[in-house]
């Protein structure tokens, strides 16, 4: 009896949530020319979110190149072409698994910890503090973080998609015994520069945005309570995944 | 202060880094890679079928990259395909009566001008043809010589060459 | 009254007819209000009458559904973001929970409104946040950051930050909760001494009644939307009003109820009369 307007409430608020994510967005790139005065902020957040999630992003890194290689050389032992590993690998890292894998997990490391600091700045009035000294938290606070988002995640998806070619050819190569030039010739041969490479760097450099600006708009419209900022976290990681997701297919569908 | 600076350094290697990964996988792991080559010397050879052959197609000695495919042409009087090879001057030692096949790497992969020494004792120039020429293997060709050609049973052959699967039955 | 008829052509903040509504309840319904200057202006009331909203009011983060709010001179309604954030530069806020900077030291939070408006060079920051770290007597303390400080020494640095820039208007929203004697005393001083000193305007926001009457020159007495009384403290304590005399004899019967509305006790609690 409930579900009627319950769901409607639902798509409601699901609606409200996106206008008002999207009217976030129009902010923060109107404040982004200002944020520019703060661009040792910029820095700092490169710093935090980029450099503190290279642990995670290599480690994950390696690992789904070590997976990818025997998966593949496997399976494609059955058509008789374990040639194609490298190529097979390089091609759906770039394309895919490198820029989405890296978002996602992004979204668990840097994208929960922008949200836990910015809603604890919230709840602790340092938000409004900036803003009665004058200072908008959006060029000094937001921006700078999205920046780095943006920055960050092509370089975090580039070094994983290294380890992962690396871990793919520790497989391959090293354990299973596939030649050596097979590998790198067959994926020089098959992989393009732009196409590949670079359509998972503008992949990401978006994955980057989405999951910062989904990350800094929970915070920054978090609920001041211990409760608000958990529960702005959890919606983080929800809201990026789907989104960075759903954005991917998009992009997959229509840019390539 | 030293805080700040440590960050700032933890900043700029991190972007060292990401760029370095970045420009290691767009010039070693892609085609990019097939430029960068020396200085090489350019041989024809005509086919009368090329196949899938495509534009930086690698040539092989042996299984050896020597050069890659620089030009594929339609010859209108001959209606023949011109393949230009730009192969690596290091590679200068080839007799001129070496033969070139277009071969396919695998069952299903990308495929490769192979070249085959001879042993006649002069060598090849730079422009020089390639006059034995063996042309791309068509898999459909090779099928429906297979289903014409080997006479008895026509009807059963189609259902096992697809299939793997009945073959570990019949050993 | 006669003093606050004479001071209301020089107001620093004037505030006229002011209403407001957040969701379903109402705030302020119609409340006129004159902060004159150089002196410490107390607003004070029951908890969740809105003094706060009205704090929020006065510096634009918040606009009102009615009514005008003029400070210095400036109607905040026509001014833009950019002339709010000029005023809010001469403007002092104290949070009631400090909202120091975590990622700063106490020196850098001080330093903080500085650094971001002008690019001073960094030995006369030095002789700026020196100083006021010394008023507030924690100058040794420069370097620490503030999870290592007590509440009463977060709120201190606090004010040395509100204070850093000479602002013309200072404004504490509630300075006295949670500390001890000691520093309730030392605060009490400074409000003091930096209206004096600085020459600034001050408005408290509170309701510990003893500590007021030890900084204030007027109180102005919120309840029900509206204000309910005005004057010195002295007269205030005097209790002419119900509200007065409620608020300040801490009676719990009186036009504030102390019961939040709710049906009838004995319905409440399955008494029923008459009910099948």
């Amino acid at each position: 009896m409930n579900d009627k307007p319950a769901r409607n409430s639902m798509i409601g608020d699901g609606l409200a949530q996106v206008g008002a994510m999207g009217l976030f967005l129009l902010q923060v790139l109107a404040a982004i020319p200002r944020s520019l005065r703060h661009f040792a902020q910029t820095v700092r957040q490169i710093f935090f979110v980029g450099a503190m999630s290279l642990v995670i992003i290599m480690t994950c890194g390696l690992f789904i190149g070590l997976v990818l290689g025997l998966q593949l050389y496997e399976v494609l032992s059955r058509f008789g072409s374990t040639a194609s590993v490298g190529t097979v690998v390089a091609i759906a890292l770039y394309r895919e698994l490198g820029p989405v894998v890296t978002a996602l997990l992004f979204a668990g490391r840097a994208g929960t910890s922008i949200t836990a600091e910015i809603g604890l700045m919230r709840a602790t009035d340092q938000l409004a503090a900036m803003e009665m000294m004058a200072v908008d938290p959006l060029a000094y606070v937001v921006a700078p973080r999205f920046l780095a988002g943006i920055i960050a995640m092509p370089l975090l998806a580039s070094i994983f998609n290294a380890l992962a070619i690396f871990g793919s050819h520790l497989v391959a190569v090293t354990w299973l015994g596939l030649d050596n030039g097979t590998f790198w010739s067959n994926m020089t041969g098959a992989v393009d520069v732009w196409t590949d490479v670079m359509n998972g760097v503008w992949k990401s450099a978006v994955f980057g945005a989405v999951v910062t600006l989904v990350a800094t708009y929970q915070g920054y419209s978090t609920a001041p309570t211990s409760e608000g900022v958990a529960y702005a976290t959890t919606r983080t990681v929800v809201y990026s995944s789907i989104l960075t997701l759903a954005i991917d297919f998009l992009m997959t569908a229509f840019l390539m | 202060m030293t805080q700040r600076r440590s960050h700032q350094i933890g900043t700029g290697l991190f972007i060292v880094l990401g760029f370095a990964a970045l420009g290691y996988l767009a010039t070693q792991t892609t085609s990019l890679a097939n430029y960068r080559q020396g200085p090489t010397y350019a041989l024809k050879a005509r086919f009368t079928n090329v196949g899938q052959l495509k534009l930086r197609a690698p040539v092989k000695i042996a299984g050896v990259r020597i050069g890659s495919v620089s030009d594929i042409q339609l010859e209108p009087d001959r209606l023949e395909a011109l393949v230009t090879l730009a192969i690596d001057k290091r590679f200068n030692q080839l007799p001129d009566d070496s033969a070139a096949a277009v071969f396919t790497s695998g069952l299903l992969g990308d495929q490769y001008v192979a070249l085959k020494p001879g042993g006649s004792p002069d060598l090849f120039k730079d422009g020089d043809e390639i006059i034995l020429t063996q042309s791309s293997m068509q898999l459909e060709e090779l099928i429906g010589k297979y289903l014409v050609g080997s006479g008895d049973s026509p009807a059963k052959k189609p259902e096992q060459a697809p299939s793997p699967n009945p073959e570990p039955e019949t050993r | 009254m006669s003093a606050d008829s004479a001071s209301s052509g020089d107001a620093l903040v004037r505030i006229r007819g002011l209403r407001t509504r957040l969701g379903a309840k109402v705030i302020f319904d119609g409340v006129d209000l004159d902060i004159p200057r150089g002196r410490v202006t107390a607003i004070m009331g029951p908890s969740g009458t809105g003094k706060t909203t009205l704090l929020r009011h006065i510096t634009g983060q918040l606009a009102p559904d009615a009514g005008e709010i003029v400070v210095d001179g400036r109607n905040l309604r026509q001014l833009d973001r950019q002339g709010l954030f000029d005023l809010r530069e001469r403007i002092g806020y104290l949070f009631q929970n400090s909202a120091l900077l975590t990622d700063f030291s106490v020196f850098e939070n001080v330093a903080f409104p500085l650094r971001q408006h002008a690019r001073l060079p960094e030995e006369l920051i030095r002789n700026i946040v020196l100083p006021k770290l010394q008023a507030v007597g924690l100058r040794g303390a420069a370097d620490l950051m503030p999870a290592e400080l007590s509440g009463g020494m977060a709120r201190r640095v606090a004010l040395a930050r509100a204070i850093v820039r000479d602002p013309m208007l200072l404004i504490y929203d509630e300075p006295f909760v949670g500390l001890d004697p000691i520093a309730l005393n030392q605060v009490l001083k400074l409000i003091r001494v930096l209206n004096e000193t600085l020459g600034l305007t001050s408005i408290v926001v509170a309701h510990e009644l003893s500590a007021i009457r030890r900084v204030a020159d007027d109180i102005h007495l919120i309840a029900a939307g509206k204000i309910a009384a005005h004057g010195s403290p002295d007269e205030l304590v005097r209790g002419e009003t119900d509200w007065t005399r409620q608020f300040f004899g801490g009676e719990a019967d009186g036009p504030v109820p102390f019961h939040y509305p709710a049906r009838d006790y004995a319905a409440d609690l399955g008494f029923a009369k008459g009910a099948a």
